[in-house]
């Protein structure tokens, strides 16, 4: 006999309420499984049995509130002869009790593979690749359930005790269906048979073949984006302006001194920090540009942060370089290579994402020529930066290679008209045609 | 140091944050996971705990759900609460061995992190022996209710912000009938997201742990197709 205790949840907490038998008098139960539920101080705790055995004795019924270490249950051990009335039953060699008040309707729908045609080996139970957890495989025992027919949902595939849950209760099939058909799928009430509307009699499924389409549920965070997009576009009068730049001098700087940053520094040089800088000298001479709306006032921000937005594998995300206005090129290209590299690894702070005031997506990098971004609320405004690339442009009426780019600007018509959106996008075009600080 | 997730979710339904939480709650009992902490908003929803009397709330079903109220019993300790917009919910997903194995300790911490985070706007909380929870004066300002299995932690706490407080007329909140407040009819003028990130960085602080993003946006533009 196992002697089940109050056990010490704290340093101050010197009793507990016992709310909750999970386990009745005779029945099994394996070590560390949950056996009751005690309540102290608005915490409600699941207490795990210390032995595998049959639970023989509680001395505390469900409301009463004792003392830490008063012995509240006892448990005989396997093979132990128990003082519980059904201790003895048959159960002794099989695990094949649920631990459910129902075990016939649990067999109904768990036991179907047990009493089908018998699997062409004897093996017990089949195991997916990967790691599995005991818990899981304790189900799997239990419910005989082949854990490879499993689709896990955790990480890296990874079977949860969600998933065999959800595959015990699954729609069931047919019996008579041989267990490879393919499961139904919704399109097949496409031919209506209006001749006979009384007998919608479900046909045998014919061999549907490959399917065509598969169903996933949202990540949290595609659903979030998809979110935080339509309340833009809800909230916002988006207008895009497309202004094209000569990142010639930009250019040049770049090639001077991109060797230096690897060699020095041990990042490259991009086009990026230069624009960053750019939006930063015209953010502060029309500040509008760095304020949001709120419902009748005008909130102009002192610190110019700048949210850079950054392609995950699934999504984006948009790390903020705060007072970029106090950076060089050097500081903000550090700043950005730093955030996009956490970015990417899942090592933001969340105040790194918080605060922005103006926003940059450089989707040049990806090809694109033009966009026309959607505001990153509560901002009210957002630059679009395209590929930069050499083109011939007519200059004093003679035709040139210049380093041509495309910067588009989404801003929000309720506070920012066109005229002060293109002088702002004309300071950012000035400041980088004309490029000329020596010490980036 | 010890590695938090921080999770904010922003405005969520009850059951699917529940079932967020629980799938967590396997993972990080598997190790798969380390410890999380789930930041986010609840549409209109009244929960009871598992010891919850039914006397405490104080309107029918009928009329919750027409005032467009979810219900939803669940495994937490505590009474009654309501949960919607303007109120931040916390869900921690601890494993308290490897902090410190002690329930009473941990609810202290987590009533440390809202005071602290409070202090920031002025407001001067604290606490009321035998009563957890965060309360200005008598007021109660933050509810916390909790479920450990295994020493991992669920549930947690709600902070009202800017809560539209007429709600809680349909219960009597934590089965208390000491008036409730929020962080705006105290005179601290604060989004919810701004508060988030305050509580986040004082839970880190208490919990002695780094938070670290995690499947977050809080803000996201994109290009047009």
């Amino acid at each position: 006999m196992t002697d089940v205790v109050m056990p010490q949840m704290g340093e101050s907490i010197v009793e507990g309420t016992l709310t909750r038998w999970l386990k009745k008098p005779g029945e099994k139960v394996e070590r560390d499984e949950p056996l009751f539920e005690i309540s102290t101080d608005k915490v409600d705790t699941e207490i795990p049995s210390p032995a595998a055995g049959t639970l023989a004795e509680v001395l505390i019924e469900e409301g009463k509130t004792v003392g830490i270490n008063t012995v509240v249950a006892r448990i005989a051990e396997n093979g132990a002869s128990g003082g519980g009335a059904q201790a003895a039953a048959p159960a002794a060699a099989e695990e094949t009790i649920p631990p459910t008040p129902a075990p016939e309707q649990v067999e109904d729908t768990a036991g179907k593979l047990k009493h089908a045609p018998p699997a062409p080996e004897a093996v017990e139970v089949g195991e997916p690749q990967g790691p599995l957890s005991p818990l899981v495989r304790k189900m799997a025992r239990e419910l005989n359930i082949d854990l490879r027919q499993v689709k896990g949902t955790g990480a890296n595939g990874r079977i949860t005790k969600q998933d065999v849950e959800s595959y015990v209760t699954r729609p069931q099939q047919p019996p008579a269906a041989a267990p490879a058909a393919p499961p139904p799928t919704p399109t097949i009430a496409a031919a209506p048979a209006p001749a006979a509307p009384a007998a919608p009699a479900i046909q045998p499924l014919a061999p549907a073949g490959p399917a065509r389409t598969r169903i996933e549920p949202l990540s949290t965070m595609r659903s979030k984006i998809a979110e935080h997009m339509l309340l833009s576009r809800r909230t916002s009068a988006h207008v895009t302006t497309v202004h094209r730049v000569d990142m010639t001098k930009v250019a040049h700087a770049r090639a001077h001194n991109k060797a230096r940053f690897q060699a020095n520094y041990g990042f490259s040089l991009t086009y990026l920090p230069f624009i960053v800088r750019a939006a930063v000298v015209a953010l502060r001479q029309y500040p509008l540009l760095n304020a949001s709306l709120d419902g009748n006032n005008i909130v102009y921000h002192n610190d110019i942060n700048i949210g850079i937005a950054v392609a995950l594998e699934n999504g984006l995300i948009v790390p903020v370089v705060r007072n970029a206005d106090e950076k060089n090129v050097l500081g903000l290209q550090r700043a950005i290579v730093d955030l996009a590299g956490r970015a990417r690894s899942r090592q933001l702070k969340p105040e790194e994402v918080q605060g922005g005031t103006f926003s940059i997506t450089n989707f040049g990098s990806f090809g694109s020529l033009v966009g026309t971004p959607i505001i990153n609320q509560p901002q009210v405004a957002i630059m679009g930066v395209g590929t930069v690339d050499k083109t011939p442009v007519v200059i004093d009426d003679a035709i040139a290679i210049r380093s041509i780019c495309h910067l588009s600007l989404s801003f929000d018509h309720r506070l920012i008209d066109g005229a002060l959106a293109d002088q702002f996008m004309s300071k950012v075009r000035q400041v980088l045609e004309g490029w000329s600080e020596e010490v980036l | 140091m010890r590695k938090c997730g921080l999770r904010q979710l922003g405005r969520i339904d009850y059951g699917k944050a529940f079932e967020l939480q629980q799938r967590l709650v396997e993972q990080r009992k598997e190790g798969a996971v380390p410890d999380q902490l789930l930041l986010l908003e609840h549409p209109h929803v009244i929960t009871m705990g598992r010891n919850g009397h039914m006397e405490n709330l104080l309107a029918s079903r009928e009329v919750l759900e027409r005032a467009g109220i979810a219900f939803y019993p669940t495994d937490r300790g505590g009474d009654v609460t309501y949960h919607g917009p303007g109120q931040l919910v916390g869900y921690p997903i601890l494993d308290l061995r490897e902090w410190q194995r002690d329930v009473g300790a941990y609810v202290r911490g987590v009533e440390q992190a809202i005071i602290d985070t409070l202090a920031e706007y002025a407001i001067a909380a604290g606490r009321i022996p035998k009563l957890t929870g965060v309360w200005v004066g008598e007021r109660k300002v933050a509810a916390i209710g909790v479920h450990i299995s295994r020493w991992v932690t669920s549930h947690g706490f709600a902070l009202n912000v800017n809560t539209d407080l007429r709600y809680f007329q349909y219960i009597v909140p934590c089965g208390l009938t000491k008036p409730v407040t929020s962080m705006a009819q105290l005179g601290a003028r604060a989004t919810l997201e701004e508060v988030s990130g305050k509580v986040a960085a004082h839970f880190g602080r208490i919990f002695d742990c780094e938070m670290l993003l995690e499947d977050t946006v809080l803000a996201a533009p994109e290009r047009e197709q």
